[in-house]
Parts: structure tokens; sequence; C-alpha cells
């Protein structure tokens, strides 16, 4: 089955100004798989990208989200599936004819070229007047801010300033598809943050089709429309970064991306579960039979700790066995006081430190709300 | 969006680039089988043959084994072999441990001077023995009646022409250190004997094992040293010569050289476990060690390098004044009189001719297939089954002793059913018995280049449809310049002092120069060999001089891309 990935114009309101309305996928990925030897890269993977969408590729490393991406660019062969590109099936073609430019983790860029003769290898090639090339070579460097660059060589350059003539050299032919590798993982936080805006803006200027592989989830959750989970060869979860975030399909996708309470739990009740000692509501269990493990999943800034009435819904009391000063706010280990064997993490505000006073082994009353927790499928190997 | 308005799009290449690549790989996998694989094939066959060619299974060798004369040859052999070894690693080991490891002086004149016996022919150490120790040498006296053409010579001259092999693994070694463990030591207050003991020797084990056995099997196979001061001492390696040359015996010559295999195989086995594990042995963290200033240890080692250095040197160039000396040691005035060959070949100015033909043939040709072929290996997509093939014969020259691939080509290109024949006898041959027996060396380092590069430039092209050939000639080739001169010169340089693999190759008007310096010493021109001789090493030294220079000035600013 193939997964189209689209986008609700509620997750991304700003897309909208600039979202084409394309209705075919502009790439089709169909029940890929790949063995190398006796490990199991990818299985079965399927997914659809839409015309002028970026979409990233996010999982661990070894999870195949780089398999993935060289074998959409035909640099692997996969062992099974088939890959259609602008409604052209490039399944059993070689690179060169797949229409695609391509940005490597190490941005691959040829060091006795200048950077006007990098952006412009690919055109050269194509037999082009020396004035068209000029002018191109030109433009893209004028998109990309390096104009006054031309003539220096890739070693003369920063990495940012590297990975953007490849970014030009990439996107000089006009590709209708455009993979990003890991682009920029070789880069300093700082210089990562602003470029990924750039790309993103870029990307979104020239509405070419994009897919991006990042082991980074704030990397993925700022520039994607769509991001394709993966663990261990598989797809976990595609969805726009908020559903992914604010609803993760599995409980790997919630501990992935984020940070995630995971709590082993037994259901007792239609919305009632229990958490070793401890009896909390629950409103998604959907129906389950009491005496199903599940897991339940909550985001550390979401255990509430302000205006918690005695006898609220999952007031617990806690004690806090550890801070951690994170900059902008603290991360707090609470062990509940009925169930010492837990560990909650929650994130507090830096005023709500101050307003409440909370230090070392004071004991709180803090609130899970029933709400918010999100339910997943519980281990199995867990006794009932 | 006008700046970046689609271009339309430009004709797809439809033409198999794929294919060429393909087809390039299966050239290349031809072409080794035939010049590497099928002669040393034919030399085992020989061995199990009988003159007429039927098998007789091992009865060559039972033969071999019941011949009192030729077991003696491999007790002398492997005799020679140990002494030679055990002398030249330990004084090695001390000129290696100086220049990497101290502040001494002049590091560059040193490593200069170990390394001059590489541009010169394995013979030439020897004949300069024969003027300093021969019957007519001016310290014969210091060898108390003992002769020089012997056991003595064999071991000394192979000192000399073993060292620089010796060092430059060494070098190697050493220089691999990791600074952060001397550093631990001293935090730790460890004596220097312990540090040398703990940290120094253990770092540098790989290595030294390394050094044995290149030098054990550089001594064993070498051919030049034996013939020219051997006497009547009989080698492994005067044996073969012997046999086939002489006798015509060419199945008994077949054994010999199966039996010259095997420590070369057994050595190649060895160096490549141990290079693994030494490559291990530093992590990526390392630190590279920084010699401190300690006055006695730089200046006693300056001392030791500046004999052993010198040594090397005086020995060479004994060889190099006997060429010019009118008729030693009775007349010492200089002549150029030596250098007129007319007097002593018959083809005068043939030999050198032919070895430079030999050389240049063998450093262009060669360096392209090597650098072509090290590229379709590291960089191919796809024939995964030949690019492995093409790896693994390329690796083995390194396991094959020049004599025992000049034997197997004698076998394989004189056998009356080869339609490869044509060849025997010719320059070409010789050349291409050159680029064979020097393959690996040169291979690894063009894989060595080409593995330094992003492996992603294939990759990047096919994205922009530009062939892998365009890609190859314009990135690629500029990027490994520097590697692709190394290869050149050092075939330039080898094929032009070897001797042991082509002494069966030449023919009447195909003969090379290092060949010549062996027929005019055997018919007692010694001075004229000495000239000879010393002809080749200038034109080796100047060939290297010249890559050197060029690296400096064109090279230089041909290369400002890599400058930052």
């Amino acid at each position: 089955m193939v997964e189209t990935i689209d986008r609700t114009a509620a997750d991304q309101p700003r897309a909208q100004q600039v979202a084409p309305a394309a209705a075919a996928p502009h790439l089709t990925v169909a029940g890929i798989s790949k063995r190398f030897g006796g490990f199991s890269a990818l299985e079965d993977v399927s997914l659809s990208v839409e015309t002028g969408r970026l979409v990233c590729f996010l999982g661990p490393s070894g999870c195949g989200k780089t398999t993935l991406l060289r074998v959409i660019a035909g640099l692997e062969v996969q062992d099974q599936g088939r890959i259609t590109i602008a409604g052209r099936d490039v399944t059993k073609l070689p690179p060169a004819q797949r229409d695609f430019g391509i940005v490597f983790q190490s941005y691959a860029l040829f060091p006795n070229l200048t950077v006007a003769q990098n952006v412009g290898y690919g055109l050269v090639n194509q037999r082009r007047a020396r004035a068209e090339v000029k002018t191109r070579v030109g433009d893209m460097l004028a998109l990309v801010g390096l104009s006054e660059h031309a003539q220096k060589f890739p070693v003369q350059l920063s990495g940012g300033q590297q990975q953007r003539v490849a970014l030009a050299r990439a996107l000089a032919t006009s590709p209708s598809l455009l993979l990003l590798d890991e682009p920029l993982s070789a880069l300093d936080a700082r210089v990562r943050v602003h470029l990924r805006d750039e790309i993103k803006a870029l990307q979104r200027r020239l509405q070419v089709t994009t897919v991006m592989v990042t082991h980074d989830q704030e990397e993925a959750l700022a520039v994607a429309d769509q991001i394709v989970v993966m663990n261990r060869g598989r797809v976990e979860q595609i969805g726009s970064p908020t559903e992914v975030y604010g609803r993760p399909a599995t409980a790997f996708v919630a501990n992935f991306v984020g940070e995630m309470n995971l709590l082993e739990a037994i259901v007792v009740a239609p919305d009632e579960v229990k958490v070793g000692a401890l009896r909390l509501a629950c409103q998604g269990l959907q129906q389950r039979a009491p005496g199903t493990a599940v897991r339940l999943g909550l985001r550390p800034e979401e255990v509430r700790i302000r205006a918690v009435a005695p006898g609220a819904a999952n007031a617990i009391a806690v004690s806090v066995a550890k801070f951690d000063f994170l900059g902008a706010f603290w991360r707090a280990t609470l062990r509940p006081v009925a169930e010492p064997s837990l560990a909650l993490i929650a994130d507090f505000s830096v005023n709500a430190m101050r307003d409440l006073d909370i230090r070392r082994d004071q004991t709180l009353t803090v609130a899970l709300p029933p709400e918010l927790l999100r339910v997943f499928e519980g281990d199995r190997r867990m006794p009932a | 969006m006008t700046v970046v308005a689609a271009l339309p799009s430009a004709p797809r290449r439809r033409l198999g680039d794929e294919l060429l690549m393909r087809a390039a790989v299966a050239v290349l996998v031809v072409l080794l089988v035939t010049f590497i694989a099928l002669p040393l094939a034919t030399l085992l066959a020989k061995s199990f043959q009988d003159a007429s060619g039927r098998f007789v299974a091992v009865a060559n060798y039972g033969r071999y084994f019941a011949t009192p004369a030729l077991v003696q040859s491999l007790w002398n052999s492997l005799a020679v072999a140990l002494l030679a070894t055990g002398i030249v690693v330990p004084l090695a080991f001390v000129y290696a441990y100086g220049l990497t490891r101290t502040l001494m002086p002049a590091k560059t004149l040193f490593v200069a001077l170990a390394l001059l016996p590489l541009f010169a022919p394995s013979l030439l150490p020897a004949i300069s023995l024969i003027y300093i120790f021969g019957n007519q040498g001016f310290l014969k006296s210091l060898l108390f009646g003992a002769s020089i053409y012997g056991p003595l010579g064999i071991v000394m001259a192979q000192v000399f022409y073993c060292f620089p092999h010796a060092l430059m693994i060494l070098i190697t070694a050493f220089s691999l250190a990791d600074g952060r463990l001397y550093e631990a030591a001293a935090a730790m207050g460890t004596g220097r004997w312990r540090v040398f003991w703990t940290v120094t020797l253990p770092g540098v084990r790989y290595g030294l094992i390394s050094a044995l056995f290149v030098v054990f099997t550089l001594v064993i196979t070498d051919f030049g040293i034996a013939k020219v001061i051997g006497g009547q001492f009989n080698v492994l390696a005067t044996d073969a010569y012997k046999q086939v040359v002489g006798q015509q015996n060419f199945e008994m010559g077949a054994v010999v050289g199966f039996i010259l295999l095997l420590p070369a195989m057994v050595a190649f086995g060895l160096d490549r476990g141990v290079q693994r594990r030494q490559v291990a042995l530093l992590s990526a963290r390392a630190v590279p060690f920084e010699p401190a200033r300690n006055p006695v240890q730089d200046w006693g080692m300056a001392a030791y390098s500046l004999v052993t250095g010198g040594l090397i040197a005086a020995v060479l160039a004994v060889a190099v004044w006997g060429s010019f000396v009118t008729y030693w040691p009775y007349n010492l005035s200089l002549t150029l009189n030596n250098y007129d060959f007319e007097n002593f070949e018959p083809n005068a100015a043939g030999p050198y001719f032919v070895s430079i033909t030999m050389a240049a043939l063998a450093a262009t040709a060669g360096t392209a297939i090597i650098f072509t072929g090290a590229y379709l290996i590291e960089k191919g997509r796809g024939s995964r089954l030949l690019r492995a093939s093409a790896q693994l014969l390329a690796m083995l020259p390194m396991a094959v002793p020049g004599l025992v691939l000049g034997l197997s080509y004698v076998f394989f290109f004189n056998a009356p059913w080869n339609p490869l024949g044509v060849l025997y006898g010719s320059i070409a041959l010789l050349a291409i018995n050159s680029i064979a027996h020097f393959y690996t060396t040169a291979h690894v380092t063009a894989s060595t280049a080409l593995k330094q590069i992003d492996g992603e430039f294939e990759a990047v092209s096919a994205s922009l449809k530009v062939p892998f050939y365009k890609t190859f000639a314009r990135v690629t080739v500029p990027i490994c310049m520097p590697a692709i001169l190394d290869v050149a010169v050092y075939l330039f340089v080898n094929a032009l002092t070897t001797v042991s693999a082509v002494i069966f190759l030449y023919g009447a008007s195909s003969k090379p120069a290092a060949i010549s310096i062996v027929h005019m010493d055997e018919a007692g021109a010694t001075a004229a060999a000495a000239a000879m001789a010393t002809l080749i090493v200038i034109t080796a030294l100047t060939v290297k001089l010249l890559q050197l220079l060029a690296g400096r000035t064109l090279f230089a600013k041909l290369q400002v891309w890599r400058k930052r």
C-alpha cells in the first residue's frame, strides 16, 4: 500500500501561500526492500511525495534513511520495489538517467575547480552556449549569496559556504527532485540553524520537490512539510511536524521526536490504568480490555505543577530526586511517593521554580493530565 | 523566481556509461590474467612436468632434493638471508629511530644518503666491494686472508642494498606513534628504558616484523649480487639461472623458482596481516609524537647516522670512482675510457638506450594502466566480482620475486603454443615484465591517493549527467597528480635498475644496461661494468631530482587549489 503524504492546511498555515495545487505525487517509492548480507536495511518501504514539498527522512543512524535516499538516486540497487519520478518508472535506470540533484554530507565539491566551475559542471556537459552557462552560474551563485566568491577554490570557503556551493551545483541543471543527505551535520550549531532556514526558503522559492535525510529531529521539525520517521529499515510514521510531535504513532516516534516519559501500564477499567501502585485516569484507551498492557506517553513539559487542586485528576505526590539546569528551564526527575521505582521527567520554567520555591528532596503534588496521556501498544514481554 | 527559470532540458545521455565502465574493468582483468596469473600458472605447471611436457607429479622436486649440490644452495641461501637480515634490520632500526624520535640535525640529508641504493642496480654495491676488498682491493688486508668472493661479499653487499628498504618500513612504523602514550608514561614518572620496552618497541613491533620478512625475501631472491660477488658460493637465484640459461633444464629451473616463491609468499601473507594490525594500533584520537630536545641523544644519533649513511654513500662512490680510473689499482689516473663501451660491448650504445626506452615505456604505459586500473577497482560501480578479482591480481606481484616472474615469462611467452610469443625478446616484453613486477607498490600508491578523495564524486557527476570518464580526466587525475608522478618515477627507476626479472627475457637487440653490467663484469671488465652502473645511477637520480624540482615549481603553480 502506498501511503500518500498530504499536508493539512491546519498544520502548516504559512505554507498555504505557496503550496502548488499538485495532485499527482512527484516521487513514489513502493515496497522497497534492501538487504546487505544478513542485515535488512530497508523492509517494504512505501511513500510518496507531492510536487514542490520538502520531506525529511528522520531516524537514528542505521535506520535506513540514507540507504533509502541512495536507492531513490539509483546509487544503491534495491532488492525489491519500484520507484517513479515525475510519473516515469526509474526503477531500473542508472543514476545518470534519473532526474535529480544531490548534496552530500561531505558536499563532494571538486577541489581543483573554482566555485563557478563547480556550479557550471553539469551545464558545460549539456553543450550549452558559453554565455548561457555563465549567466546561469551567475544566477545560481547570486541565489545562494556567493557571487563575490565565484573565482575561489572550495578550500578557501567556510563549511557553510561550501554547502551552499554544493546546493547551487545540484540545482543548476534544474532537476525536478533535490536530494539532501545530511546536508547540515558537518556544520557548527549556529551555522546549521541559519542554513536550514536558508534551505527552507530556497526550496519554497524554487518549489523543487526535496527529500532531506537527517538524524536531527529539531532540524526535521523546523524545515519539513512532512516527516517520515524511520526505524530499523521500516517507516514508523509519516506526518506533518505537528502531527509527529503531538500525536506520535508509536512509542519509538514518541521517544525519538522530543522527550517523552514512557510508563508501562495495565488497563484496569475503561478509562483507568495502573502504573505500579498508582492508579491513573486515562482517556485514550479506546476500549482496550482490562488486563491489556499499554504504554503511556507524556511530554516533560506536560507535567502540570501550577494550580494543582488537591483531589484533581491524576494528582500525585512526588519527591524531587534531581535537578538539571538546561538554560531556559529546569529538568526535574520526580519519584512518586507511592511508587518510588518510577522516574518521571518534568520540565519546569525558571519562573515556576522561583515562585514555588522547589528544592531537592521536597515533596510536591503534580498532575498528569488524563487528556494528554498518549496510549501506545504495551510491551508484550511485560507480565500482566 | 525569474532568476532560476528552468532551462530547457538537455538531450538525455543514453550512451552506455555503465557499459563502458564494465568493459574497462573486463579489459583490466584480461591484462592482469595474461601478464601475471597465466605466466605464474605456467611456471607451476612446468615444475610438475618432464621435458616433453608429460605430468610427472613431484618427480622434479624429488630429483631436486636428491641432488646434494642443489640442496646445498638452498642452505646457502637461507644462511646468507638470515645473516643479512640480522645485520641490516637492527642497523636500520637505530637509523629510523634517530630520524623520527630525536631532534638530530640534517635529517633530510641522512634520509637522502640512506635511500641512495634505491637508485642503483643491486650489483653496484657488489662491484664496489670488489674494488675495496677484491683481489686488487685497497683494503684487502682488513679481511685477514678471507675472500670477499663468497658469503662474506654477498652478505655485505646485501646489507647496503637492503638498508633503504628496511629503513622505509621502520620510519613509517616509528611515525605512527601516539604522543599521548609517552605523555602518560612521563606523567607516571617512567624511566627511559622502561618507556622504550613498554611503549616504543610494542608500537613498532609490526613494522619490525614486516621489515625482517621484506629483507629476508629481498636477499633470498636477489640475483645480481650473488652473480657478481658470489664466486663459487651457489645460492637459489644463481641455480635457477644456471639451470635455465646454462643447462636449458627448464623443469628444474621451475622447481627452483617455486622454492623461491615460498618465502616470498609467507613474507607477503604475514606482512598483510601485520599491516592491518599496525593501522589499528593508531586510534583516530592519537596525537603525533613530538620529540623533545636531548643533546646527548640528538648528537649521538647524528654521529651514528653520519657513519652509517656516510658508509653507504662511500661504498657507492667507490664504484663511481672506479669507473673513472684508468687501471685499478696500478694506474689511478682518471679517464673516460671505461665509458667507451665499444671496447666491451658489441653494440655500444645499445644497452643504455634499451634501458631508457624500456623504463620510459614502463613508466608511461604502466602508470596509465595502473592508475586507471586502481580507479576502476576503487571507484567503479557494478561488476563487483571482476573488480574483486582485479584487486587480488594487483596484489599478487608483491608476493612474486622478480626472478620467479622472469622465469614464468620465459615459460609462458617462449611456449610454442602461445601467440603472444612474438613479444619474446622484445623491449616491449621487458617493459611489460617490469610493470607486472612492480605493479603492487604502484597500485597501492594509486589506491591510497584515490581513497583519500571524496567517495561521492562519481555519484555527483552521475546526478549532473556527466559521464564518469570526464570527471576522471577533469577532477580525479588532476587531484591525484602527485601520486601519479610518484608511480611514474617509481616504475622508471625500478625498470632501469632491475636485474633479476629481465635476465631471462632480453634478446639480441634488447639487452638492457643492467644485464650488460653482469656480462661486462663476467668478462672481467669491472671498470666498464662500474661505468654502466654509474650511468644508471645518474639517470635514476636525475629523474628523481627532476620530479622533486617539478613538484616545487611547475606543479606548485598548478595545485594552488590545495592551499588555503
